[in-house]
């Protein structure tokens, strides 16, 4: 069925059909229609919705959800977002997974919650406090809104770890006309067999996709944000403190050959626009508009996936390039990283607008 | 009535891996525990319908010595967490514990809002007057005037009453009891977790290790004497909101039954469906 729907909508039927059965959240634009649709939806489909008193509550009420069983997710902006961050920390140690949509605005503070921006990519990767990586997902469109929901809910049940959906202002606002799959492809979580004293909640053998228990199942599991042993329990042996922040870190690094996803074309072109969310779309008529008219080739790479950051797979796929353009509505949070961790021997060049307005293909076109 | 054998318990405990525990000699929290623990064996609750669920502090380590599901959350955020884990799994017994730091100060807002909203969830406050984990700092409930590692010339805050702003945010029922009346307090958490709704205990209970120091009331013994005789039951009050220099103990507020949170979003979905 073709229907017209904006980014948020499609990002909240991602989530329904992903079989999220549990949303807790705070209002906050350019967020609240993904909260507004939920709240519709899913107690038909014997789901749950909760407004909580604020963002701090949204994310340990959700935590709380996912330990007991439920897929769960909760949708804010960059305030929002802010006030989150040490619960993010928590689901990340205690390994729940969960989905953290970021419908971003421009800051620092209220900053502009009206108008658009890309400046949370940094608080993705380290808003909050501690040594581990993070899953960010960035889509482009509506139809992507909702892959990348479905998407993001399979990595965090596959990685055990919070998966972050950055969308911008107006991806989350766009309306599009779109076809959305009837099915979609589900990671199915497997379950602990008894006796539960063979039962570990933390795998040592690197199996991070290990079965595991939820509240409820007879197993008397132990969640804490403490450092903690195999068992869940807390400990703070520098050896086991070592093993918990090895794990952590691993299972995402080792995960990397699967969790990346490029889009790309044009490869062979000497100039190479790494883009993503809605700047990509001005990148994109950038190039039909320069190819057009000079004849010359643009190439276009555009990340799906903003973290764990693809910079070994960025180092192969622009080896030809001769020049690098990164377009961001934002003061050069992506450009760093494409400069410092992919470190070519040509120029990377940061296109930058952060004033609350969609960047522009001729922004970018001055810039190629 | 069920017969409580040490056997029952002691299974109630992960005694194998989780003990010695952190908590210093004569602290009230062990009294506190091993009393919930009672009032679990003798209403019947089993260990594997049971979740309980705390913050961060002294207090709030104790659901990391109990057999059964347990959440060590955040500090502050034990209910917006008990709220997720009852709104998913309603047939739950959700027993939340902290302290007055963590469920008054850092958690006070998230406090109000649970009480307003009728969660089906029993909450054990521990009343100690500091923030024991942390090196007796001032917390809301210490008295005017009195010291703390960051009162060293007096607090100059006022400090609330626990029971009272239970009340007043709409929990279904609300008691104190402390750590001196064992038997009163396993009564107490019995009337609490049969009540359906939110309902709340505040237990003062001692911590020697600073507030009973910074205070100069002394070492445990001590300090359970003081509690004996601060403490008045309700029976003896007019007016047990008036009562400033005194514990006031026994039920303080107990209504007529609403239904939870977790009943009326169930007539959301019936709704949602038609
Ligand atoms: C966000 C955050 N702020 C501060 C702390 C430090 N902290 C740990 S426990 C605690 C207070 C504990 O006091 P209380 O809740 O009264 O429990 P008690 O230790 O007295 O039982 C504080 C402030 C923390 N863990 N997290
Ligand atoms: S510091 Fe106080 S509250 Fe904490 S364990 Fe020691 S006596 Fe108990």
């Amino acid at each position: 069925m073709r229907q017209l729907l904006s980014g948020n909508e499609a990002c909240a039927i991602g989530a329904l059909r992903a079989g999220v059965r549990f949303f807790a959240g705070y209002p906050i634009t350019p967020s609240t229609e993904i909260a507004e649709y939920l709240a519709r939806e899913l107690p038909k489909v014997g789901g749950t919705f909760i407004q909580m008193e604020d963002e701090i509550g949204s994310i340990c009420c959700m935590n709380g959800a996912t330990a007991a069983g439920l897929k769960a997710m909760t949708a804010t902006s960059g305030p929002g977002f802010s006030l989150m961050q040490e619960g993010i920390g928590y689901s990340v140690m205690a390994e729940l997974p969960c989905i953290i949509v970021n419908v971003m605005r421009g800051g620092p503070a209220t900053g502009t919650p009206t108008r658009t921006s890309q400046a949370d990519v940094m608080q993705a990767r380290y808003g909050t406090h501690g040594d581990h990586p993070i899953v960010a997902l960035c889509p482009w469109s509506v139809r992507e809104c909702f892959d990348l929901t479905v998407e993001a809910v399979n990595i965090s049940e596959r990685l055990r770890v919070p998966v972050i959906v950055l969308m911008d202002e107006i991806v989350g606002h766009m309306r599009e006309v779109v076809e959305l799959p009837e099915e979609v492809k589900l990671w199915q979580p497997a379950k602990p067999k008894p006796p539960r004293e063979d039962y570990y909640h933390y795998d040592d053998t690197n199996n991070y996709d290990a079965p595991i228990a939820s509240f409820g199942e007879g197993y008397r599991i132990h969640l804490t944000g403490l450092t903690h042993r195999k068992d869940g329990f807390p400990t703070d042996e520098p050896e086991i403190i070592k093993w918990n922040l090895d794990r952590l870190r691993a299972k995402i690094e080792d995960n990397r050959s699967w969790l990346w996803d490029l889009d790309y074309q044009d490869l062979g072109a000497e100039t190479v626009i790494v883009c993503y969310g809605s700047a990509a779309r001005s990148a994109m008529e950038a190039k039909h508009q320069v190819e057009l008219k000079t004849g010359r080739r643009i190439g276009i790479l555009r990340l799906r996936m903003l973290w764990p950051f693809p910079s070994q797979r960025l180092i192969g796929l622009l080896r030809s390039a001769r020049r690098v353009i990164v377009p961001e509505m934002n003061q050069g949070q992506l450009y760093r990283e494409v400069e410092r961790t992919v470190n070519l021997n040509v120029p990377v060049v940061s296109v930058q607008r952060y004033d609350g307005e969609m960047l522009t293909p001729e922004e970018i076109i001055a810039a190629i | 009535m069920i017969d409580i054998t040490a056997d029952r318990f002691l299974n109630f405990f992960r005694l194998d891996e989780r003990f010695p525990h952190i908590l210093c000699p004569g602290c009230g929290i062990g009294t506190i525990m091993g009393t919930m623990v009672r009032a679990f064996i003798d209403l019947g609750i089993s260990q594997d319908e049971l979740c309980v669920i705390s913050g961060i502090g002294c207090s709030s380590r104790v659901p990391g010595y109990l057999d059964c599901d347990t959440f060590h959350t955040l500090h502050g955020r034990a209910l917006p967490a008990a709220t997720g884990v009852k709104l998913a799994k309603p047939e739950l017994k959700v027993v939340v514990i902290g302290g007055d730091g963590d469920i008054m100060a850092i958690g006070g807002n998230h406090f109000i809002h649970t009480a307003r909203r009728n969660l089906d969830i029993t909450v054990i406050v521990v009343n100690n007057f500091t923030y024991g984990m942390t090196g007796g700092q001032y917390s809301p409930t210490t008295p005017t005037h009195e010291k703390a590692s960051t009162a060293p010339f007096g607090n100059v805050e006022r400090s609330f009453d626990v029971c009272f702003i239970a009340k007043a945010a709409g929990a279904m029922f609300v008691a104190r009891s402390t750590t001196f009346h064992v038997a009163h307090l396993k009564k107490m958490i019995e009337l609490a977790l049969n009540k359906k709704g939110f309902s709340v205990v505040e237990v003062i209970s001692q911590c020697p290790t600073f507030y009973g120091r910074y205070q100069g009331i002394g070492d445990a013994v001590k300090m359970l004497e003081w509690l004996k005789s601060r403490s008045v039951d309700v029976s003896r009050v007019a007016d047990p909101w008036q009562v400033r220099d005194k514990f006031v103990i026994g039920v303080l507020h107990d209504q007529e039954e609403v239904p939870p949170y977790t009943e009326l979003y169930q007539s959301v979905r019936e709704r949602a469906k038609e």
